[in-house]
């Protein structure tokens, strides 16, 4: 079996390292053939500047586009002509100086660095001026039991012109941590990169680990860390689901998914020990493990959870009060989607057929997952969107449990990372892509970690849409995209 | 109608009884520690604990570092180390979270008499991340759900820190956070206590080396309760609180 997600190695020494505008040139000539930038990240090297940009075919092959840049020349930048590009080149800026001329908005991702914490307070937010117009800040704490973010509202009356966001309040130094010690020791720390995605982050390292160890992908491997993945999205969806409710007073959603997602954690739990899937993944190991009778209790928990969520759904896509308050709230274009590079969940909710796990891979050509789409773009499509993967996720679980007689933990030995090496991998959780690049050098460590969470993009795509939308409605646009603030941060 | 009706039957009754005495089947909390001693310069354990929580010879693990990832269990040639589904860990002082083969379990939480006296019968908490992964954000907004259901204790989260009594702090507080804890702490009323949930808001946690940290708020304000865990389990600061407040 292969792997499940897109993932591929390259030895660094074959990659052709273009110079200079060369590498922008060749990212942009591939994003108009029609490939998709997955990401794109740089370090330092003295002066220079090693640039990486990683895209996507249509069919999910990988690409690389390798550059070495004068930081202080820098190149021109993508984001006017390609402004998916715009949060990657706004990291590299911040991470490595160099320079981007003419990107349209440099300002840090997260302000990287203790004495950068002035910085933060003095930014320069957007202004709106007029007699009518007036601004809203919320954050960076916000009302809820909720990981802290800021946001400034430009507002005529209550109506919302610009939503401008401020991140940065959670970096705690991920990437950094990542490069100290034995990288294949690492999993804990991955596992809290955005912690309620902790089997998606883990899938992707271990993936990566085992790549650049030379140890190929195992049956027995994929079919366990795809179970605990769809476990985790099943969790996550039902959370989502019962804040949305909440949001909108709809108490009969809030409680009966809140309830049932405390069913999918304790389902885990069951089979790993922790609510959130820690543990379940090692590099070379997938360890949740089931008897027969544990088996059947995984089974009846799933069997709970498709007639439940099915007596809920009918209730809530039933409700006029519903409808009128997700129905063409923060919505999204199919265009704008595509523009901004959205992934994931709200991606897939403007009609944008991007999901890692369709590609027919390892587990998922075994048992396939359809995409599931959605054309409207608002709040209502995004739930809907949640509704129909977690009924096709129960489903697929079901189906790979048919017939298994026990699910046994497996562990291979891992080796020693080979040198010179970059590594891409993927996976798809809850929200949308998880993307982790390693690069080792001449002694086999590593030399590079970059960390993408989805979320990375997604925050742009929220303040699109709460445009012109009454602000009133903030908390339901938030929620139906249901970010991660430490996962933007690292 | 109908349609409601059917999501109230098939809902029934969920809150989980006697919150004190449940243990959550599967868990993996508190770790026993037998009693055999350790072979000669054996440090397997230590070796492969990705938070220092654990010493050897006499094994003892500081449960305010323990992440709970089973790693020592694994790697003990001699088995020493078993994680339990128990979770009543909580404890009111540093020193109290510290276990071995001879001090089994964390120091119980002694019930404040001055916290019983003001807050045993109603409680406002107000919940501050800082640098949380929202593993524990999400194990506190837990406590309020139709499971655990705090509030029939009279214990609940509050919007604003001017209407908080408690400060439950998560995350290993990062370094741009450390402005806005303070804030939201100088905001609350007297008396006020403070709450640590989570490895990363007891010790620092996977963070604990990371140079993007500002842990002073902590050298000025001493938690009342600290809940161990990565996240902790909603039982292990259930039990905590009501021992704290001395609810029967």
């Amino acid at each position: 079996m292969k792997r499940s997600f897109p993932l591929r190695r390259w030895a660094v020494s074959e990659l052709e390292e273009r110079r200079g505008e060369r590498w922008a040139e060749r990212v942009g000539a591939l994003l108009d053939e029609g490939l998709r930038v997955v990401t794109a990240f740089a370090r330092s090297e003295g002066t220079d500047v090693i640039a990486t940009a990683l895209l996507q075919s249509g069919d999910g092959e990988l690409e690389l586009v390798r550059g070495r840049l004068d930081r202080a020349h820098g190149y021109h930048s993508l984001t006017p002509t390609h402004p998916a590009m715009h949060c990657f080149e706004r990291e590299m800026h911040e991470q490595t100086g160099l320079r981007i001329g003419a990107h349209p908005w440099l300002k840090p991702l997260r302000y990287e660095g203790i004495a950068a914490s002035s910085a933060m307070g003095a930014h320069p937010f957007y202004k709106i001026q007029g007699k009518e117009v007036h601004e809203v800040q919320v954050g960076p704490v916000h009302a809820g039991v909720i990981e802290p973010g800021a946001f400034r509202f430009m507002c005529l009356g209550e109506r919302v012109h610009h939503l401008e966001i401020q991140l940065g309040y959670q970096h705690r130094g991920v990437e950094a941590l990542l490069l100290k010690g034995d990288a294949r020791s690492k999993a804990q720390l991955v596992e809290t990169i955005a912690g309620d995605s902790s089997i998606a982050h883990g899938l992707a390292y271990a993936s990566a680990i085992e790549a650049l160890s030379g140890l190929d992908a195992d049956p027995g491997l994929e079919r366990g860390r795809a179970i605990g993945l769809e476990l985790e999205r099943v969790a996550m969806h039902l959370a989502g689901l019962s804040g949305l409710a909440g949001d909108v007073g709809f108490l009969q959603g809030a409680t009966t998914w809140g309830r049932l997602r405390t069913t999918a954690i304790n389902t885990s739990m069951r089979l790993c020990g922790s609510r959130f899937g820690r543990g379940w993944i090692r590099p070379g190991e997938s360890r949740a493990s089931a008897d027969g009778a544990l088996l059947e209790v995984v089974r009846s928990n799933l069997a709970l959870m498709v007639r439940d969520t099915a007596t809920v759904n009918d209730l809530f896509l039933s409700s006029a009060t519903v409808r009128h308050r997700f129905q063409r709230a923060g919505t999204l274009t199919h265009a704008q989607a595509l523009d901004i590079g959205l992934v994931g969940l709200p991606a897939r909710a403007c009609g944008v057929e991007l999901d890692q796990r369709a590609y027919g891979l390892g587990v998922y050509g075994e048992h396939p997952m359809e995409r599931t789409t959605e054309a409207s773009g608002d709040c209502w499509a995004r739930a809907l969107v949640r509704i129909r993967e977690i009924d096709r996720s129960l489903s697929w679980l079901a189906r790979i449990l048919e017939g298994m007689s026990s699910l046994d933990a497996v562990r291979r030995p891992v080796g020693e990372l080979a040198a010179g090496q970059l590594v891409a991998s993927l996976s798809e959780g809850w929200r949308g892509e998880v993307v982790h690049c390693l690069e080792t050098g001449a002694d086999g460590r590593l030399v590079h970690y970059k960390v993408q969470d989805p979320s990375l993009r997604n925050w742009f795509g929220l303040a699109l849409a709460v445009r012109e939308n009454d602000i009133s409605d903030f908390p339901i646009c938030n929620k139906s995209f249901d970010l991660s603030y430490c996962g933007h941060d690292l | 109608m109908l349609k409601a009706l059917r999501v109230l039957r098939s809902q029934g009754d969920q809150f989980i009884g006697d919150l004190r005495g449940a243990v959550p089947t599967g868990h993996r909390g508190r770790p026993v520690i037998g009693a055999a001693p350790c072979p000669d310069g054996c440090e397997a354990c230590v070796r492969v604990c990705p938070t220092a929580a654990i010493t050897a010879d006499p094994v003892r693990i500081d449960l305010a570092r323990c992440v709970f990832c089973n790693e020592c269990a694994l790697a003990c040639p001699e088995e020493k180390i078993v994680f339990t589904p128990e979770p009543r860990m909580s404890a009111d002082r540093p020193e109290g979270l510290v276990v071995t083969a001879d001090r089994p379990t964390p120091t119980p939480v002694a019930t404040s008499e001055a916290l019983r006296r003001m807050f045993g019968r109603s409680l406002k908490l107000r919940q501050v991340s800082a640098g949380g992964c929202n593993g524990c954000e999400l194990e506190l907004n837990a406590l309020a759900n139709v499971n655990f259901d705090l509030q029939r204790y009279g214990i609940e989260w509050v919007a604003s820190p001017r209407h908080a009594d408690g400060l439950v702090l998560t995350g290993p507080i990062s370094s741009h956070m450390a402005e806005a804890l303070q804030l939201s702490w100088d905001a609350m009323p007297e008396p006020r206590f403070l709450v640590s949930f989570g490895a990363c808001a007891l010790s620092g946690g996977l963070y604990a080396d990371s140079a993007e940290l500002d842990r002073s708020f902590l050298s000025r304000f001493s938690p009342s309760l600290l809940v161990p865990g990565c996240p902790p389990h909603p039982l292990t600061f259930v039990q905590g609180i009501l021992d704290l407040l001395g609810i029967r």
